[in-house]
């Protein structure tokens, strides 16, 4: 028995942080199925705002990626219109003078003719597939940075003779799987040998749905009449936007105006960018759904003090102080919703690399993001305890004793 | 029962009003340290208003409280926790133990707000169950313990911590005559270690069991069996 003299008020022992989150804690172990419901609805919010973040996040480090593979200082000159609104041409000097610019790394072109590819001579001739059929110089991989996945690309020998190389669409279209002597494609009214396929290229899209012959080749055998119809050009990293502005006058020196440049690297990235627009309205989504949850864990809290006004009372009569009780009720609220914010946050992880999986993509969740929900669950579980817990602290030890 | 011990509970002119009803009125009691005592009256006497005043859950409307020496008027609602958590220890009819939760964790938590740290309140709430010979049920529920059990752990977690007062509301009330009779030896055994025991009841035969019986009708103190030394004592009725 301690001493105690008359006069000194007793003073109420603080409660260290341990025993605070074991008493919130032992509130949510009793009523598991109500604490996994209520967390439920936090963690649906959480894990679509992650889900979100993470998934545009890792559509950008892809972008990313690629566009450091591929670079972002190729530029692409194709003909405009004329002012009569006639289809331009660029002059088949172009290639040449690009080229002697000296910030130009290289310059590479494709000319388009009119002819058509077919899988066999049977097919009939609207069947196209919208392939189109292009005369390419040799130099034109290097430029793009086009890769092939099968065969060779077009070499000074072939491009003179019956040779193509497909891109992806195109080969996918007409079932081409091997390169070779053997197989064979009827183009422009003539058998042409496939000798190689190229890989996807993000920069050069319109490759993809070609056939490409070489420009000797197209000028024999297809009737080229010589005009490029897209120059490729690499302009050195620090003077790609001088080169842009130049492009033009250089490309067709007698009409600029009727040449479009364009840097399909910002084309990418401006696709990116009208993704953001949707990826904000998903956002939204996710944070109404949170707040939903949050009203379940207010809820969640408000029932749990009313039924437990005995336990209340019996922790006033054991000695717990207002403070102490509205403590615990406060704890308990931000644990239940924590909770729901770390099975949210996980949730959201597996949601982004499953999808990042399936796109191929590499799989990012910004830590901010992650760090970002978990904060607000304990802001969220702040605010929904805050008035179950002003209650339970006011109550009488008598009434919350009496309650039973 | 010498007068020179101090007194733990000192109430004089104590009036409780509920609205127009007057549920305790000009209620003096003296309780001196290690008493043990009976609260006897039927439903309605007041018992359960005078066991509020007595524990501090709820302040009188008109008289003076003092219990282990301290005004209650004068303490805060933080002070007056703290006097409960070190000075009072409370057994219900009910029981109050939470579902779910051990024994051991139950009687821990006697101590919770004391300030005492985990690992030592546990090792005391082991000892306390011993003490009250459920050392075999550490780890039980309250749905795997009888009434008998239910009550002997509840008043381990009221005598955690050694409180110079313990409270006890009808703690016989929910049980059968020989769960009953094993909870008022424990009661016995406390008093005998030295603790002030305040037993209220409506049982008569309970009452007269104990050393001294105090009885209540209609929120008045009828019968007080210790009135005349109490007068000795000085002031009380």
């Amino acid at each position: 028995m301690k001493a105690r003299t008359t006069g000194t008020a007793p003073r109420a022992a603080r409660m260290s942080p341990a025993d605070m989150l074991r008493v919130g804690g032992a509130g949510l172990r009793s009523r598991p199925m109500r604490v996994f419901l209520s967390a439920l609805g936090i963690a649906i919010g959480i894990a679509a705002m992650v889900g979100v973040v993470g998934i545009s996040t890792s559509s950008r480090e892809d972008l990313n990626r690629k566009l450091d593979a591929l670079g972002t200082n190729l530029l692409t000159v194709s003909p405009g219109q004329s002012f009569s609104g006639e289809e331009a041409r660029l002059p088949k000097s172009a290639v040449q003078m690009i080229g002697r610019m000296p910030q130009v790394e290289s310059v590479s072109a494709v000319g388009k003719t009119d002819a058509k590819v077919f899988r066999t001579d049977r097919v009939p001739e609207e069947e196209t597939g919208g392939i189109a059929v292009l005369a390419a110089r040799t130099d034109l991989p290097r430029t793009v940075g086009a890769r092939l996945t099968a065969g060779r690309w077009l070499n000074a020998a072939n491009s003179r003779y019956p040779a193509v190389v497909l891109g992806p669409k195109a080969a996918d279209h007409l079932g081409i799987r091997t390169t070779g002597r053997d197989t064979q494609v009827w183009l422009g009214g003539r058998w042409f040998t496939v000798v190689g396929v190229l890989a996807p290229n993000e920069l050069a899209p319109d490759l993809d749905a070609s056939a490409l012959v070489g420009w000797g080749a197209a000028a024999r055998y297809l009737d080229f009449d010589g005009y490029p119809t897209t120059v490729h050009t690499r302009a050195e990293e620090s003077a790609v936007g001088r080169v842009q502005e130049l492009l033009g006058a250089t490309a067709n020196p007698e009409s600029p105006n009727e040449v479009t440049v364009s840097r399909p690297s910002d084309a990418l990235a401006a696709k990116e960018a009208s993704d953001d627009a949707l990826s904000g309205l998903l956002l939204g989504l996710g944070a109404v759904a949170l707040l939903v949850g949050g009203v379940g864990v207010a809820n969640t809290m408000v029932i749990s003090v009313l039924e437990r006004r005995a336990e209340i009372g019996l922790r006033r009569a054991l000695g717990a102080t207002r403070g102490q009780i509205r403590g615990q009720f406060l704890c308990e609220s931000q644990l239940l919703s924590a909770l729901g914010g770390i099975g949210g946050v996980l949730l959201g992880i597996a949601v982004t690399t499953g999808y990042a999986a399936y796109q191929g993509w590499p799989s990012v969740v910004p830590l901010w993001a992650m760090a970002g929900g978990v904060t607000a669950t304990l802001v969220i579980g702040g605010l929904a305890g805050f008035y179950p817990a002003v209650r339970a602290a006011r109550l009488p030890p008598t009434d919350a004793l009496a309650a039973t | 029962m010498t007068p020179v011990s101090r007194a733990v509970v000192e109430l004089a002119g104590v009036q409780q009003r509920y609205g127009d009803v007057v549920a305790l009125d000009g209620a003096d009691l003296t309780v001196s340290r290690g008493e043990l005592l009976a609260i006897v009256g039927p439903s309605g006497s007041g018992k359960s208003t005078l066991l509020n005043i007595m524990g501090t859950l709820s302040r009188p409307s008109r008289g003076t409280v003092r219990i282990d020496g301290h005004d209650v008027a004068a303490l805060s609602d933080r002070e007056l926790s703290a006097l409960r958590a070190g000075t009072i220890g409370f057994v219900f009819q009910q029981f109050h133990l939470s579902p779910g939760v051990p024994a051991l964790d139950s009687v821990a938590d006697g101590l919770l707000y004391s300030g005492t740290p985990h690992g030592e309140r546990r090792r005391a709430a082991e000892a306390a169950l011993r003490e009250v010979g459920l050392g075999h049920r550490l780890w039980h529920r309250p749905h795997e313990l009888s009434g008998g059990e239910k009550q002997r752990v509840a008043i381990a977690r009221a005598v955690l911590g050694d409180p110079p007062l313990l409270l006890a509301d009808e703690p016989t009330g929910a049980l059968d005559s020989r769960s009953g009779a094993a909870v008022l030896d424990l009661l016995h055994g406390l008093h005998r270690a030295g603790t002030t025991v305040v037993v209220i009841t409506h049982d008569r035969d309970i009452a007269a069991s104990l050393p001294r019986e105090v009885r209540l009708r209609d929120g008045r103190i009828e019968h007080d069996s210790a009135a005349r030394r109490a007068v000795g004592a000085g002031g009380a009725r």
